[in-house]
Order: structure tokens, then C-alpha cells, then sequence
């Protein structure tokens, strides 16, 4: 498998660290309750399909990339920074 | 049909023409008084139990494929019982006196090789970890044994003891782990759930699973809606798909896991060998090939089959150990989809919804755990009550982080297990 890196181009699985699901990006107030938190942390949609997940180009750049690829056939549609994903969340 | 050293003589001399199918085909019936979803290893063994244990047998098996065809049909077979923490150790040492009764049980051949299983250590600080452990092991009342360097170099003379990186400082024996023959498992549950009244239903996938007021009615399948008030998701890496058809989100991420099998050759490894710093372990099977993992893939996947880079890491560790397995074939590789939880151990309970059960997060070590799991999730369906050996597998415990069993001290976090 590789990636496309924003910033790097294309580059071996080997360089990216794996994080997770994307979920992780909009972390709950420290005072959000435990079901936030328990949603934040733990529970998955888990799909076996379209995903979005969180990678770090550890062995690169650095950046922190948000990935849409398919769980089953592991082709990888779309690699966006992280950054800039969040920023269009905000 | 029973199995005995005289009706296989017999058979020998009759031209093995009396030998009948070993379980029943059934078709669905309108309604069960349990349904238990998915039939693998783990389900078959539910179904098992509770028909012999608790005298359900008006109960069906529905299982999308063919019976035994997912993770019990496609592992690296390795039984033990060497957990350390509390709510494990309970469970696996279970499990395992299970295993030791399990052929006579079912009158079934499942291959059950206590042949001893080594867990190696290359420092001083692992030493006393193993040492910790193996003194966990013995008060739970299973069995372990600290090997020094030369003890070990006894039992594996091939190994290499000098590695620059990885010297081997001895190894913690539990002479009671092995391996079993993984698919004879699956289908003496099998056999032995079918001559009880078990109905197994195979090409039968769930599309829905029916609830009123809080409580399950029964599921939607591809061969009709079956009615039943209680309900069992026993599906492994797919449980995320199946607890969703409830509206569940579990704390579950599907990965996979590779496996590999070399040619067959002459006997020369005798024990179940784990090479926990290169997250690489073998045995060789009683048809003579080695078979070997390594670690998962690290990436949420359903994909069944395993990456290069995991590939390349699992021979690279195989070759650090016991450099003489290089010129041994690789046969073939598979990959196996893993339901990993955040804090590597399983869950058995009920759900928020009354009647619904489920058995999931096996991660990569659900075959084990097959007898202890199926006689504990069989003892919760029927009676409503934790079994005392699996009473800890809580759904809640990731919510209120009471109770985590982190096994491996790394973190509960879902990429780190």
C-alpha cells in the first residue's frame, strides 16, 4: 500500500504511522461525560467499506493526514492534511 | 455415530462405506427459542454448551458461509493458558482444562498436542516480567516453568542464542500449551451441537435483527425472517456490521492478522516457540509445515488478506530466531479479520437490548479461547448470569474505565493492541 502525501507524494506504508479513525480529530470538552468520551476513545463505526482514518507520515514530512480509503479493497481515494480538515471543521 | 479405534478398523476393512455426514444440514424453521449468529468456532461451541449445559436445544446456528469457514478455519492453532491479569487468567485456565477434556466430551479427534509452548526473554528485565507472570500462572493453578539459557537451549538447540540484539536469556515453559487440529474443533462442536437438536443453518446471512419495545424478536436472513427472544452476535471481525443492525456502536476496529505455512518437513520443531521482541511465533504442524504470525497489519481492514511490509517483518524475525528455517518454501499466506478492542481482551454480555447477547473483541486470540467462550456465553444466554471464569469480559468497562485488562501494559487505545 501507499500513500499519497500532500506535501511528500507518493511513499511506502512503511513511512506512516496509523492512528485511527478519524473521530479522533474533534476531541470532547475534558467535561463532555463519559458517553463523549467513551465515543471519542473507544466506540467505532468500524465499516467494511469507506473509511476515514488518521495517519502520520512518521518516516516524512511530519504532517498528520487524514485518509478516505476502502476497507476492503484498500484503495485509498483521498489523503488531505489533517490540518486542513480541521480547519474546515472549525 | 460414534468414533472408536474398532469402528475405524472397520470401516478400514469395509471399504469406509458406513461412515454417515457428521452433522445435519437443517432448513430454518418459523421460530427458535435461541438464535446464535455466526457459525465459527465460537458459535458452534455456544450452541454446544447450550444444548449439553443447559438443555436448549430448540436453537439454531445461522451462519452466512459454511460452518468453520472464517478465523477457526484459518489460524495458527495455538492453545495456552499463560495470562497474567485477574479476569483473564480465570478465563484461559478455564478454557483450557476444557481443551483437556474437550475429545472425550465430544468424541471427536481435535488433534490437542500439549507439546509445551516457550515464551523467549533476552534481558534481565524481561526475565523478571516472565518471572511475574509464570508465579500468576501457578497461583491460578496452571503451569509454568522459568528456563534459563542452557534449559532452553535443551529443548531449542536451533535457535540462534548469540543474536547481537536479541541474546536469549532463557524462557518461560507452560508445558500444558500446544495446538489442536483448528478445523476438527470447529466441526466437532458441530456434531456434537447437531446430535442435541442444534438446527445449523449455513448460507443464511442476517440483513436485520428485529426489536420491540427494548426487545430482540428475532432476525431478517436471506432465507426468511426466524423468530427468537434471545439473540447471540458471535461474529468475530464482523461484529461491527451485525451490532450495528441493533443501532449498537461496539468498541471494536476490524484488522488484519497474516499468518504463513511453509512446505512440509521432517519433524524438527516439537514445541509451540513465541519470539515476543520480533512479534513472530511457530510451530509445525502435524503434517510437517511450520506454521508462523507475526503482528497485525496495524490498519483497520477487511480485506483478508495481509500487506507486504508485515510479510517481510514476520520472515525477518523467523530468520533473527532460527536462521535454519531459510530454506524452507512458503506455501501459502492468508490474512484473518481481526476484532480488535481497545484494551485487547474480549467481551461477553448482554446488550442494552433485552434478550440480545454478545460474544466479540477475540482480537488475535480467539481460538483458545473457543471451549471457555462458547461454555461461558452459553451460561450467560441461559441463565442471565456472568459466568464466574468470563465475568470481567464487560461491554461497560471501555465507558466507565473500570476493569480494562490491558494484557500487554501498552495502552487502551485502539492501535495499540
Amino acid at each position: 500500500m501507499r500513500l499519497d502525501c500532500p506535501i511528500c507524494g507518493s511513499r511506502d506504508r512503511r513511512e506512516f504511522y496509523y492512528q485511527g479513525d478519524a473521530v479522533m480529530l474533534a476531541r470532547p470538552a475534558v467535561d463532555a461525560g463519559a458517553d463523549a468520551w467513551d465515543r471519542y476513545l473507544h466506540l467505532r463505526d468500524n465499516p467494511a467499506g469507506q473509511t476515514r482514518d488518521l495517519w502520520h507520515h512518521e518516516a516524512g514530512c511530519g504532517a498528520w493526514l487524514v485518509v478516505t480509503r476502502d476497507t476492503v479493497t484498500h484503495a485509498v481515494s483521498a489523503v488531505e492534511l489533517a490540518s486542513d480538515v480541521k480547519g474546515a471543521m472549525a | 455415530m460414534r468414533f472408536s479405534g474398532l469402528r475405524v478398523l472397520r470401516e478400514g476393512l469395509t471399504g469406509n462405506k458406513g461412515w454417515a455426514p457428521h452433522w445435519r444440514d437443517a432448513e430454518p424453521k418459523a421460530e427458535y427459542d435461541a438464535i446464535i449468529i455466526g457459525g465459527g468456532g465460537h458459535g458452534l461451541s455456544t450452541a454446544y454448551y447450550l444444548a449439553k449445559e443447559h438443555g436448549l436445544t430448540n436453537i439454531a446456528v445461522l451462519e452466512k458461509g459454511y460452518l468453520g469457514g472464517g478465523n477457526v478455519g484459518r489460524n495458527t492453532t495455538i492453545v495456552r493458558a499463560n495470562y497474567f491479569l485477574q479476569g483473564n487468567s480465570e478465563f484461559y485456565s478455564h478454557s483450557l482444562k476444557l481443551w483437556e477434556g474437550l475429545e472425550e466430551d465430544l468424541n471427536y479427534n481435535v488433534m490437542h498436542s500439549q507439546r509445551g509452548l516457550i515464551n523467549l526473554f533476552h534481558s534481565d528485565g524481561q526475565r523478571d516480567a516472565f518471572a511475574r507472570r509464570g508465579n500468576s500462572m501457578i497461583n491460578q493453578g496452571d503451569d509454568a516453568v522459568l528456563l534459563d539459557r542452557e534449559g532452553v537451549r535443551k529443548y531449542l538447540p536451533y535457535l540462534d542464542f548469540d543474536n547481537v540484539r536479541f541474546p536469549i536469556y532463557g524462557g518461560l515453559l507452560h508445558p500444558r500449551g500446544g495446538t489442536a487440529r483448528h478445523d476438527a474443533v470447529a466441526w466437532g462442536y458441530a456434531r456434537g451441537a447437531s446430535d442435541r437438536g442444534v438446527d445449523l443453518i449455513q448460507q443464511c446471512e442476517v440483513t436485520g435483527i428485529d426489536i420491540e419495545n427494548g426487545q430482540v424478536r428475532g432476525v431478517q436472513t436471506t432465507r426468511g425472517a426466524i423468530r427468537a427472544k434471545k439473540v447471540g452476535i458471535v461474529v468475530a471481525g464482523r461484529s461491527g456490521q451485525v451490532a450495528a443492525m441493533a443501532g449498537m456502536r461496539l468498541p471494536i476496529e476490524s484488522h488484519v492478522l497474516q499468518a504463513f505455512v511453509t512446505e512440509g518437513l521432517k519433524p524438527c520443531i516439537d514445541h509451540v516457540v513465541s519470539f515476543g521482541m520480533g512479534h513472530f511465533y511457530i510451530s509445525q504442524s502435524d503434517k510437517g509445515g511450520l506454521v508462523f504470525g507475526g503482528d497485525l497489519d496495524f490498519y483497520a481492514s477487511y480485506a483478508s488478506r495481509g500487506n507486504l511490509p508485515m510479510a517481510e517483518h514476520v520472515m525477518e524475525a523467523g530468520m533473527t530466531l532460527m536462521p535454519m528455517i531459510g530454506k524452507a518454501k512458503v506455501l501459502r499466506s492468508w490474512g484473518g479479520i481481526m476484532d480488535m478492542t481497545p484494551d485487547g481482551s474480549p467481551i461477553i454480555d448482554q446488550t442494552d437490548t433485552k434478550g440480545l447477547f454478545i460474544d466479540c473483541g477475540w482480537c488475535y486470540g480467539g481460538f483458545k479461547a473457543v471451549p471457555g467462550s462458547g461454555f461461558s456465553f452459553a451460561h450467560l444466554m441461559a441463565t442471565g448470569n456472568h459466568h464466574a471464569p468470563a465475568a470481567k469480559f464487560r461491554l461497560d468497562r471501555f465507558r466507565t474505565g473500570v476493569g480494562l485488562m490491558d494484557e500487554e501494559g501498552t495502552g487502551s487505545q485502539h492501535n495499540l493492541h
